[in-house]
């Protein structure tokens, strides 16, 4: 009887994540390569934010911004908007995610003897590299209209890895999004949800000072703002963070955010993985 | 029987107020086609997803190869193939590339998934199409890659879940063909159809389903043999109905499908439809029809359902009603179908 010699559940092999992972990331890859239109509109979207913010914006805004961004709103602007388009960017997991199962592409995955949380490490892995390339795109674009780092080039590559941690785990939240509301077109407005709020009360636009104060209390505690200010600590300098906070405790505490938040949410995902079907 | 490859003992499964599987109990052989028959929303998915291990039995037991669904899942897997109602093939990939992703996934080693992958695009007649994205294939070479993506694990047992809905009739042939080879070559094959001609066709035990049961199950002459006897058939003009009813009533129960239409039972066969003649003659009634004819599966279908079955031209080809975890209605049956019009044009043809 095979009963007898039922061999042990490979899920109990971890050796398959690291392959099956792969596996799923390079497909999620090759759907930006053979896209580029979806990689297009993803990159036009933030660059318009800049351009526009930096010239609308600028000018009127530009007397409020701390000294150390050099007089310039889109030295404040980029660090802030660099976080927003990570929320933004993270949504596409949950849309991905649920074209899949849209498609019957998860049920497809489900039914094969692979890992179990193989799926949403290699969409979240693929999206990351997205959200990387959009990012980079956009830095690029801030240089030619006039953005300046102000705290030497490490200080900029530690702003870029602190948003990218932040963007990986935001793409945890929009995976169970998209694992639990069944349709794409409906997983595309509920990105918004957490996402403006989020966004528009925190500092990426401008600073917190002048807002009421209990809207205020939650601007300056909430994630978006902990990592605009840390990406802001570690492009401008320690002189643009309130006094008596340090940029490396401004670094932790947005990398403990992302830490927290893929602690929570990437259980919860895997969770509904395994029970979800098209 | 003997060490079925699939068997499921009282299996229940609720979605919220609907009661997708109600109590099956179902065994088939190695080396068969079983074709589950049965209307929208009647559990064929569902069963389906049970034993694909998509979705755990509220209640009872299923084991596939020897294997519990729910105690080893991942051995279960590496025995079976899924391809579901729509073909589940990434647009973006090519043929190849989707083909050896899904050997990969199995755990095939690269070369391995490489050589297969070849193997089966070659016997599904993609080969010369397999370096294209497949988003350039017609509907039937998008089931026939979805096909070979589930056999390119080499799997003992195949799930196919509507596999001719939405395409065009010559396809659907291939696709029979390809089927019957499959069995050939030693897999076994569990299909569900909402069409009676593709269960006629391609199955060697039929079990129809109905509201969550397994209300019926045979080969397709048992189930006709089931009705009993074959019946008789006449059809007169309006002015002899009347006339024709009273010479039936004589022989059997009598029951008038449309004004001038009767049947009735054949008890003794030939005989009987020669009495039938003797008597209408004598009565001076001309039949404009007159036929001996065996039940057909849709008979079957009405008579162990209570009501008749789905045509295959006015399929819809959805099982969502009761067979989705978000369905907790029979209501919110939300199947949008593009292939809509494909499925009447394919059916039509059968």
């Amino acid at each position: 009887m095979a009963t007898a010699t039922a061999p042990t559940d490979v899920e109990l092999r971890p050796g398959r994540f690291w392959p099956d992972m792969l596996v799923i990331t390079r497909r999620n890859l090759l759907r930006n390569v053979r896209l580029p239109q979806l990689l297009l509109f993803a990159t036009i979207q933030p660059v318009m934010f800049l351009v526009l913010f930096t010239f609308v914006f600028g000018g009127a805004i530009g007397g409020t911004i701390p000294a150390e961004a050099g007089g310039d709103y889109i030295n404040f602007l980029l660090p802030g908007l660099m976080v927003q388009i990570a929320t933004f960017g993270a949504g596409q997991t949950g849309i991905g995610l649920s074209e899949d199962l849209d498609k019957g592409v998860i049920d497809r995955f489900r039914s094969l003897p692979m890992s179990r949380s193989a799926v949403l490490a290699g969409r979240t892995l693929a999206d990351l590299a997205r959200n990387a390339f959009v990012t980079t795109l956009m830095l690029l674009v801030a240089f030619a209209i006039g953005f300046r780092y102000q705290n030497g080039f490490l200080g900029l590559v530690g702003a870029l890895l602190v948003v990218l941690a932040f963007t990986y785990a935001f793409s945890w939240i929009f995976a169970c999004i998209g694992l639990r509301v069944r349709s794409p077109e409906a997983v595309q407005s509920a990105t918004f949800l957490p996402v403006f709020p989020l966004v528009f009360a925190s500092s990426v636009f401008v600073p917190t000072e002048t807002m009421p104060v209990w809207l205020r209390t939650f601007a300056e505690n909430q994630p978006v703002t902990v990592v605009a200010n840390a990406m802001r600590g570690l492009i401008l300098g320690p002189g643009v963070l309130e006094e008596g906070t340090s940029v490396l405790e401004q670094v932790l505490l947005a990398l403990g955010w992302s830490a927290a938040i893929t602690a929570v949410f990437a259980p919860i995902a895997v969770r509904l993985y395994r029970r979800v079907t098209s | 029987m003997d060490d079925p490859i699939v068997d499921v003992r009282g299996v229940h499964k609720r979605f919220g107020d609907v009661h997708a599987l109600a109590g099956v109990d179902l065994q088939f052989p190695r080396g068969r086609i079983y074709g589950l028959l049965g209307p929208n929303g009647a559990g064929k998915t569902t069963l389906i997803n049970v034993l694909a291990t998509l979705l755990k039995p509220d209640e009872g037991s299923a084991t596939v190869a020897g294997y519990d669904v729910v105690e080893h899942p991942q051995a279960v897997r590496r025995k079976i193939g899924l391809a579901g109602q729509f073909a589940a093939v990434d647009a973006y990939l090519t043929g190849r590339e989707t083909v050896e992703m899904v050997g990969r996934l199995y755990g095939l080693p690269r070369a391995e998934a490489r050589r297969r992958a070849n193997d089966v695009l070659e016997r599904f007649n993609l080969i010369d199409a397999a370096d294209r994205q497949s988003k350039g294939y017609s509907g039937g070479m998008r089931r026939r890659l979805d096909l070979a993506a589930s056999l390119v694990g080499e799997p003992e047992l195949l799930y196919l879940d509507e596999p001719t809905t939405g395409i065009d009739p010559a396809s659907r042939v291939d696709i029979w063909d390809l089927i019957r080879e499959l069995v050939a070559g030693g897999t076994t094959v569990l299909l569900t159809t909402q069409y009676l001609e593709e269960a006629d066709a391609l199955a060697d035990r039929i079990g129809v389903i109905a509201e969550g049961r397994l209300v019926s199950e045979g080969t397709a002459d048992e189930l006709k043999d089931s009705l009993g006897s074959n019946t008789i058939r006449l059809r007169v003009s309006e002015v002899d109905a009347a006339d024709a009813r009273e010479v039936l009533a004589a022989l059997g129960d009598v029951t008038e499908s449309q004004r001038g239409t009767f049947t009735i039972p054949a008890t003794d066969g030939n005989r009987t439809l020669l009495e039938v003649v003797r008597r209408l003659d004598d009565r001076g009634v001309e039949p404009l029809d007159l036929a001996l004819e065996r039940p057909s599966l849709d008979d079957v279908f009405l008579t162990v359902t209570g009501h008749a079955p789905t045509r295959s031209g006015d399929a819809d080809t959805g099982d969502t009603a009761a067979d989705g975890p978000g369905a907790d209605g029979p209501d919110t049956e939300t199947d949008t179908d593009t292939d809509d019009e494909a499925a009447r044009a394919a059916g039509s043809q059968h």
